[in-house]
């Protein structure tokens, strides 16, 4: 039996099993701590990966060595590419997955990792050297201790859960599962800030009791996945979405349970998150709404088990089911649990460095929804970012690994975090990427890929086949300006799109750059460039190409700002310098820079509470 | 930037005056000057002194003495710098100047760089950014109008204005942010309509203010009055009278102006600048026609134009002439017509003219450069019109380069914004080009901190300042 590690990983959800699997894989002798190692990487709420800014966030874990992605490819059994009639910067691919299977693929995956060890059990204290200032290891409930150079905290809504279904309360991380009571105290008597949060999930419905003829239903689009790898795909069948509307009728049986509501009433303290507000929330307030959307979505290939996404609550159960029946097609239903809400405590995450480990305590690190976020993707990203720093800081590297706003959306999820902090659940939206046009998922390889060999993490075979898809991209779109065609080759394409016919021989660029013009279309008639030596889907290739010359202008113009925006990250602030030096800034902001100590201007401009005035003080003071 | 330095700069306009004023900034401002100054009581040490006192002595350097001097006293944190500053007034010779500033290096101080004297003011919490830049317009203030819209700015006017319409784009941009990120769900969809109504309300204030920048910049710099007519019609001689001071060659000779010639006058409040030309007439003299093509610039440049016309001529010649020139005048344009040389002409000839042209609407006066004849009147009519323009005290008025500048690249924006609603763009370019004009609006407001905003404002101060 082991008792001494590199890293130890507190929590098997979807960040602990990130941060694990990736501090694993890339040496360091792991401990994998779960109190159920059943349910790794378990879809507490709904049983899908991806959707906008979440499914860009998914394919830079994969191109970062992780394996969320890949496990989602295993057991997808419904996919959509989410905003396709917008922008490419838009697209967002979205998969359903059989939740059960994904756990599964999850355990198979951390089992195949020779450095990873496993074991279960609750995690009660941080053992902390207050004269040496440092981090020991870990005493578990069942009275072990656990040795290790680094920690990673990855607890989720198991820190003093609360579960709410009307007046009715009790302790757990999720329904049927115990928390974690303990460990709060014990980092919050290392100095940490804590609060509490709150988020809620939906009824889970007898599929068999369903009549799918009163549903709009939504076929799924098969040819999408996540992983860059393509070895890694569904075989599974494909199962349908289903959308329905609530009515009035619903909206008033839901009403007499407000009183019961532990929303309504002041029983949960901890915020809730605006964007994912609960149906009662949502009736509330939104009074003169007559109808809100609703999905049902499939639960798995072997499971009847269907979940209700949108009408996610924490009402009595009695006025869920009666609300529920008054659905259309629900007249029969059968539920498996009820929706309910839970409240969790979570850690400022302001006291936490680029690279997740704590300002206040080194080598101790937190990812995931311990950090107030909601969202598998979000969790997986931090809990990457914080494994391979804990393996970094586990090997005495002086090396870092993060990820700037301009790079990749981690790297706005974690700069926001740091930064900004969070005052309710914070989920990543493409409106908090200034630079999203630059953040498409269609590049997160083109993006990532230097990162991922200088960190190794990945094998130099994919590398070599990013590289070697870049180079094709390269080519064809330095041939697409340089080429000309004449009005006998294209007119006839032109004319059939209803697209402005040239009279004398053009550019291709100029062509392929009307709205209207698809390049695949022109290549297929065409055949102006085939697939060589590559496994990639030569159509995507060809979009990529595409959307460098469409959108060139854009493109260019975001690079411009986020070079402006690079400029303030280099002008530092000294380390410990004393604000107070500063009269002209305001008291509130000379309080800020000095708990947060911002390493940069632009750190500095991101903190609540220091205006642009302020900035202009720093940026005088160090900038001239 | 290290702010333990102690600085120096002549604080007073370069070149020869009747005393100049040298000041140092920092911790050792007084006890650098102390080093090198004496008293006549031999033993009187300035450091020892109390702040906001003047002090009479000398500067010498070494044995040589320098110049005689006074010295003020200001002491930290209650300066123009927040810091302790020495002024010391000299004679206003270029060599005594020159000789202090010198030896005041040499004991220790560091030449200041632009601005830095109000940089470091703002440092210390004296001012803040649109104080300073406000500050630095008063400073450059010549007339009361010019002071008014500076403390109008200074008072926010032109930012609660922008703030306004900012708030409005950013509403808006939330709609679309809203649209994108939540695109599969029943939200509520942002309006096209409205928002290229929106946009093309904001880009009318937007024409309003950069349009009133000429304004503006009238008022700043002088009302633009240029004196157009054919060679050797008095152009110069009126120009000279106007001044008061033989400013432009005058001769016999048709065409002894090859360039514009510029030069500011104060009338009741209102600063007036006067172009004076090159005379109006097909050249093959190659210097003369490049003046000829500038005298044709500056009338479109000019808010007044005063077309000369030498009263000897024909009356049809005149009315032709005249006619010629009205055609040129845009409607924010205010043309007077001077029959000038009018001493030399008879006013039997004249008056039907001056009649003639009153008659269609065009202001004219009968005139002798030379001999001062109605020039009062002429001053008065200047009056007249270059108050029409003036702005009431709650008219917003850009007189700011920088806020130009931001108003026009919003104007940018916002066009492509509208070209893009044209070609039915995806919403996260339209939100690209809608955030661009967001930021330069709140470039203006001081909601955006951005390092070259901040270049361009302290590089407009002067040494010294």
């Amino acid at each position: 039996m082991n008792f001494e590690f590199d890293v130890i990983v507190v929590g098997g959800g979807h960040a602990g099993c990130e941060a694990a699997g990736i501090a694993a894989k890339l040496g360091s002798k792991t401990l994998l701590i779960s109190i159920d190692l059943t349910k790794l990487a378990q879809m507490s709420c709904n049983p899908a990966m991806g959707g906008v800014g979440k499914g860009q966030i998914l394919r830079e874990i994969d191109v970062l060595g992780g394996y969320s992605a890949k496990v989602t490819d295993l057991t997808t059994i419904h996919f959509r590419m989410l905003n396709s009639s917008k922008g490419p910067a838009m697209w967002s691919p979205r998969a359903q997955c059989d939740r059960m299977l994904f756990s599964i693929e999850w355990r198979k995956y951390l089992e195949s990792l020779p450095n990873l060890y496993l074991w279960q059990d609750e995690v009660t204290d941080i053992n902390f050297d207050s004269n040496k200032n440092e981090i020991i290891g870990v005493k578990t409930r069942t009275g072990a201790d656990f040795n290790a150079k680094t920690i990673v905290l990855t607890n989720g809504t198991f820190l003093n859960g609360k579960i709410h279904i009307g007046t009715n309360n009790f302790l757990g991380g999720r329904i049927g599962e115990l928390g974690a009571n303990s460990l709060t105290a014990s980092v919050a008597k290392l100095g940490f800030i804590h609060n509490r949060m709150k988020t809620g999930t939906p009824v889970r419905i007898d599929g068999r009791t369903v009549n799918f003829s009163e549903l709009i239903e939504q076929e799924s689009d098969r040819s999408g996945k996540f992983s860059f790898d393509s070895n890694y795909y569904s075989k599974l069948p494909e199962r349908k979405c289903y959308i329905l509307h609530t009515n009035v009728d619903v909206h008033n049986e839901l009403k007499k349970g407000f009183k019961f509501s532990p929303l309504f009433t002041g029983v949960i303290k901890g915020v809730g998150p605006r964007y994912c507000p609960s149906i009662e929330d949502k009736v509330h307030t939104f009074a003169q709404k007559d109808s809100h959307q609703l999905f049902l979505e499939p639960e798995g290939v072997s499971t009847y088990e269907m979940y209700l996404n949108g009408f996610s609550s924490s009402l009595p159960l009695d006025i869920q089911y009666k609300a529920l029946k008054l659905l259309p097609g629900m007249k029969n239903v059968h539920i498996l649990r009820p929706g309910y809400a839970i409240e969790y405590d979570y850690f400022d995450p302001m006291q936490l460095t680029d690279t997740l480990e704590s300002k206040l305590v080194k080598n101790l690190f937190f990812a995931g929804q311990i950090n107030g976020t909601t969202g598998y993707e979000e969790a997986a990203g931090q809990g990457l970012v914080a494994g391979i720093n804990a393996h970094l800081n586990a090997i005495n590297s002086e090396t870092k690994f993060t990820l700037a706003r301009d790079q990749a959306y981690i790297g706005v999820l974690i700069d926001d975090l740091i930064n900004k902090g969070v005052d309710e659940p914070y989920r990543m939206f493409t409106s908090r990427a200034e630079f999203r046009i630059l953040l498409r998922q269609d590049n997160t390889d083109e993006r990532l890929v230097d990162l991922a060999r200088q960190f190794g993490l990945l094998s130099e075979e994919l590398i070599k086949k990013i590289e070697k898809k870049y180079d094709i991209i390269d080519s064809i779109e330095k041939d697409i300006y340089e080429r000309s065609v004449s009005p006998n080759t294209i007119n006839q394409y032109l004319s059939k799109i209803n697209s402005a016919e040239i009279k004398q021989k053009r550019k291709l660029v100029d062509i392929i750059s009307r709205p209207e013009v698809k390049l695949t279309e022109v290549n297929n008639i065409y055949n102006i460039y085939k697939n060589v030596n590559t496994d990639q889907n030569f159509n995507d290739i060809l979009d990529q190409v595409e959307i460098r010359i469409k959108y060139k202008g854009y493109i260019e113009k975001e690079k411009l700002n986020a070079n402006k925006i690079e400029r303030l990250d280099y002008v530092k602030i000294p380390d410990n310098f004393d604000f107070n030096l500063l009269n002209s800034i305001s008291t509130e902001a000379r309080q800020k820079l000095t708990r947060h100590k911002p390493k940069t201007i632009s750190q500095a401009k991101k903190i609540p509470g220091v205006s642009p005035s302020d900035i202009n003080v720093l940026l005088v003071y160090f900038g001239r | 930037m290290n702010t333990d330095t102690t600085i120096v700069a002549i604080a007073t306009p370069p070149g020869m005056g009747a005393i100049a004023v040298i000041r140092l900034s920092g911790n050792l401002a007084i006890s650098i000057v102390d080093s090198v100054f004496v008293s006549n009581s031999k033993s009187k040490k300035l450091s020892k002194q109390k702040a906001y006192t003047i002090h009479y002595g000398s500067i010498v350097d070494g044995n040589r003495v320098i110049d005689d001097v006074l010295v003020s006293i200001f002491k930290a944190p209650h300066s123009y710098t927040g810091e302790n500053i020495a002024e010391v007034s000299c004679h206003g010779s270029v060599v005594i100047q020159q000789q202090l500033l010198e030896l005041f290096v040499r004991q220790g101080a560091q030449m200041a760089k632009p601005g830095e004297f109000t940089l470091r003011a703002f440092l210390n919490g004296k001012l803040d950014l649109s104080q300073a830049e406000a500050i630095a317009d008063l400073i450059a203030s010549t007339s009361e109008t010019a002071r008014r819209v500076a403390m109008h700015q200074m008072r926010g006017g032109f930012s609660n204005k922008l703030a306004e319409l900012r708030e409005q784009l950013l509403k808006f941009t939330s709609l679309i942010e809203l649209e994108l990120d939540f695109a599969d769900e029943d939200v509520e969809f942002a309006n096209r309509n409205d928002l290229v109504a929106l946009i093309n309300s904001i880009l009318a204030e937007i024409n309003k203010l950069a349009s009133s920048f000429s304004l503006g910049n009238a008022i700043k710099s002088g009302i633009p009055v240029a004196i157009v007519g054919k060679p050797n019609v008095g152009k110069s001689t009126l120009l000279n009278r106007l001044l008061n001071e033989e400013k432009a060659i005058v001769s016999e000779i048709a065409g002894t102006t090859r360039d514009t010639i510029e030069d500011t006058i104060h009338l009741n409040g209102l600063n007036f600048r006067f172009i004076d030309t090159a005379g109006l007439r097909q050249t093959t003299n190659e210097i003369e026609s490049i003046g000829v093509k500038r005298a044709l610039n500056k009338i479109e440049q000019a808010r007044i134009i005063l077309y000369l016309v030498d009263a000897q001529e024909e009356k049809e010649t005149i009315l032709n002439e005249v006619n010629k020139i009205a055609k040129k005048i845009t409607d924010s344009q205010k043309l007077i017509v001077l029959v000038n040389k009018e001493d030399k002409s008879d006013s039997n000839h004249v008056a039907p003219v001056i009649d003639e042209l009153n008659a269609r609407n065009i202001l004219t006066i009968a005139t002798s450069a030379k001999f001062g004849q109605n020039i009062e009147e002429l001053q008065q009519k200047l009056v007249e019109l270059g108050k029409v323009d003036m702005p009431e005290n709650e008219d917003v008025i850009v007189t700011n380069v920088r806020h130009y500048n931001a108003l026009i690249n919003t104007r940018k924006s916002l066009e492509e914004v509208l070209k893009g609603i044209h070609n039915n763009i995806s919403e996260e370019f339209l939100s690209i080009d809608i955030r661009e004009a967001i930021n330069y609006l709140g470039e203006i407001t001081g909601e955006i901190s951005n390092e070259e905003v901040l270049g361009f404002i302290f590089s407009k101060f002067c040494i010294g300042k």
